[in-house]
């Protein structure tokens, strides 16, 4: 039996330093996985098309900030509403041994992949015992 | 009302805030009781008709169920996330599962001309009002 899939509530980016417009942005949902070959964080940040995604890398902090084009919502009136809509931005503290300029994204369907490959010399040797 | 898009830093604020506004508004009535069900559903009012917005990033467009009937909409589907073998996962947020919501929006509507559209993790349905629930201008004698 699958799960039955429950709401999970925008949560807030909260930041250090203010943003010079007053728009909220939100934290999107993110999963992290390791693979020998490299380190992938997958970002849900619905109504954020593939031109709209940027992916920075500084000090070894990896941020990922996408814009919604809400110009759709221009002419429509809200009569009922259960989730706001707003830019996203999230950072993560990555170790130094990605290979920083291998790192590749994908957009599909509202979701950033975001593939950072280990450096050659971060990559597991197996040892064997004797 | 966010009817001005001419500055676009304060057009995003005024979105929000408009959103915020009519947050679980009575506009549905008892329609919909599973308000805080999956998945999160925004209804519009645009000209006559309605636009009912959908957030479901990372489905399949083969996973997904719109069915339409006098005035409910139904949409089922379900997400599924794969990791791929040999990877650890350090992280997880996101949730896969199935979902089924039925809404009874409080217009008459016409089931026949509702369109649906995925984009960008998104769902949009355009649902036009009944010809006979749109109101007619009384003419006077």
């Amino acid at each position: 039996m699958a799960q039955e899939l429950q709401v999970q509530q925008k949560r807030e980016v909260e930041k250090k330093t203010e943003g010079t417009i007053p728009a909220r942005v939100f934290v999107p949902v993110t999963d992290i996985f390791e693979t020998p070959e490299a380190l992938t964080v997958v970002l849900e940040m619905p109504g954020v098309g593939p031109n709209s995604i940027e992916a920075n890398v500084e000090n070894d902090i990896v941020t990922i900030e996408g814009r919604i084009d809400f110009t759709k919502y221009e002419g429509m009136q809200p009569v009922y509403t259960e989730y706001n809509v707003g830019h996203y931005a999230r950072s993560f503290q990555i170790s130094n041994k990605i290979d920083q300029g291998k790192i590749s994204a994908e957009m599909k369907d509202g979701v950033v992949t975001l593939v950072l490959p280990k450096a050659e010399q971060a990559k597991a040797r197996r040892i064997k015992v004797a | 009302m966010f009817s001005s898009f001419n500055d676009p830093f304060e057009a995003l604020f005024a979105l929000q805030r408009a959103l915020d506004a009519r947050t679980a508004s009575d506009w549905m009535g008892r329609g919909t009781a599973a308000s805080g069900s999956f998945p999160p559903i925004n209804i519009f009012q645009k000209g006559e008709d309605f636009v009912a917005i959908v957030e479901l990033p990372g489905l399949d467009k083969s996973d997904l169920e719109i069915e339409a009937k006098e005035n409910t909409i139904r949409i089922s589907g379900k997400k599924t996330i794969a990791y791929g073998q040999q990877a650890s996962v350090h992280r997880r947020e996101r949730v896969a599962g199935v979902f089924d919501r039925t809404l009874s929006v409080p217009i008459r509507i016409e089931p026949g001309g509702i369109k649906a559209e995925y984009r960008d993790g998104v769902l949009s349905l355009f649902i036009p009002r009944a010809d006979a629930d749109k109101p007619r201008a009384i003419k006077i004698s």
